[in-house]
């Protein structure tokens, strides 16, 4: 990957300028279809794109100097994380990014959530610290199964660079990996059936409930760019092959993000809140086992082949 | 004061507060009638969030105050810190007869209302309670206010 070249899948594609209206689409659309299976007509989809104009039209409210600097820093850092996480995708076959790949991409993807946590502790509001401890507590469950499905991918195809992994995983690890991966996908993206950080009314607005105007907006902006990484990224590892046209591997890349949205919206719509004991317990029992399968497998199968 | 240059922004920005204005409901005691009914208007049959209503947990993100009840002595304080805490622009809104007048909760030792006493009221909701119909015509009048932007550009007095 040579400096064009990152610059270019930082700012154009799958970076800036396509991931933002990307993830306004993608939270519109998801607003607009959760409406729509709640037998709603909802808001028009380009609404994300009006609550952004708007909050970046109020007025900020007066803070501390110090707690306005630690205020301003988190969000912007992840934006900045979701962006580079989103440079690191190999959406075509050519750019194919570099050994060791996933680690810097996973910590990417990790960073929204870690800053978010930070976010709720740092405003002192009593409601921010308990959605940021619900938050703390649901990614840690997650990422247990969510990294040790990654650890089995990587150990079947003998690789940390994601596009070998994408396509030299073998399908008796791919297909539970994946499940594993799904089954972290709405806690990550904190959507209902584990929404309980931002639980929106009953902890107020969770981790944001002290957030105003544009540094909302910042977030509303993280947000947005975490559903098209994520998503992205669960797609490059899910596709076991790449076309020979990078046109064609970009269309189909967009094409299938755009499909996940009404899955996970109408699994955030047929579903109520889970509790945090119902939500871990979910996670370590099923997801754990599964991805704990792949791991097994994979292990297997590297043992076998040797 | 001269009227603001209405430039491209001005009028995206104008646009943006018209589609999107975010509720914070606070109950100064009420009676729990009021806040059904502005809860009514979320539901498939009225569904304001096709004009970009949403109610939101926390009065940081929001632009419209929704108030219900006559102000009790226990919830002064409270909504004096969730007003001052709510970023401009910001209008208020006095749903159903209790806030505008006490109703009849008048002369209560207890009551410190009329919310207009307390803070500045924009738009009022008659009805005890109100219809949903009622309450989102109250909420459409307040964003055409919101959407004047009383406080853009530093005019506060």
């Amino acid at each position: 990957m040579n400096p064009v070249q990152a610059l270019l899948a930082l700012l154009v594609f799958p970076g800036l300028a396509y991931a933002v209206p990307m993830g306004w689409l993608m939270l519109g659309g998801e607003r607009k279809l959760r409406a729509r299976f709640q037998g709603r007509i909802g808001p028009p989809i380009t609404q994300p794109f009006w609550d952004t104009v708007k909050l970046l039209a109020k007025w900020p409210a007066p803070r501390v100097p110090g707690d306005m600097l630690m205020l301003t820093i988190l969000p912007l850092l992840s934006v900045g994380s979701a962006l580079g996480a989103l440079a690191l995708l190999p959406v075509r076959a050519g750019d194919s990014g570099f050994t060791g790949d996933l680690i810097l991409l996973v910590t990417l993807l990790e960073l929204p959530p870690l800053c978010l946590i930070l976010a709720g502790y740092a405003s002192r509001s009593i409601y921010g610290e308990v959605g940021a401890t619900r938050e703390a507590v649901v990614s840690i469950a997650a990422n247990v199964p969510f990294l040790t499905a990654l650890i089995a991918m990587a150990t079947a195809a003998g690789s940390l660079h994601i596009s070998a992994i994408a396509t030299g995983t073998p399908w008796s690890v791919r297909i539970p990996a994946m499940l594993a991966i799904l089954l972290c996908l709405p806690v990550k993206l904190r959507i209902n059936p584990v929404s309980l950080a931002n639980a929106e009314q009953e902890v107020l607005a969770g981790p944001l409930t002290e957030f105003d105007g544009r540094l909302l907006a910042l977030w509303e902006l993280a947000h947005a760019l975490e559903w098209v990484a994520l998503s992205g990224f669960v797609i490059t590892l899910a596709a076991p092959f790449r076309s020979a046209s990078g046109l064609l591997d970009g269309v189909l890349f967009v094409a299938a993000s755009v499909a996940l949205v009404p899955l996970l919206t109408l699994l955030a719509s047929a579903t109520a809140r889970l509790k945090i004991g119902q939500a871990t317990r979910l996670l370590w029992r099923w997801a754990s086992t599964v991805a704990a399968v792949a791991l097994v497998l994979s292990i297997v199968m590297r043992q076998g082949g040797r | 004061m001269t009227a603001p240059e209405r430039g491209l922004l001005y009028n995206l920005v104008e646009r943006a507060r018209r589609r999107s204005a975010w509720l914070f409901h606070l109950n100064t005691g009420s009676c729990n009638g009021c806040d059904i009914e502005l809860v009514t208007c979320l539901s498939p049959r009225y569904d304001v969030e096709q004009l970009g209503i949403r109610l939101e947990g926390s009065p940081r993100h929001a632009d419209i105050l929704c108030v219900s009840g006559p102000v009790t002595h226990n919830t002064r304080a409270a909504l004096e810190t969730i007003y001052a805490q709510m970023p401009d622009p910001k209008v208020v809104v006095a749903i159903g007869s209790c806030p505008a007048s006490c109703n009849v909760f008048d002369g209560s030792p207890v009551i410190e209302g009329p919310l207009e006493k307390i803070v500045p009221v924009d738009v009022y909701v008659p009805g005890c309670p109100p219809r949903p119909h009622l309450i989102i015509q109250g909420i459409a009048e307040a964003i055409e206010l919101l959407t004047e932007g009383r406080m853009v550009a530093g005019d506060i007095q």
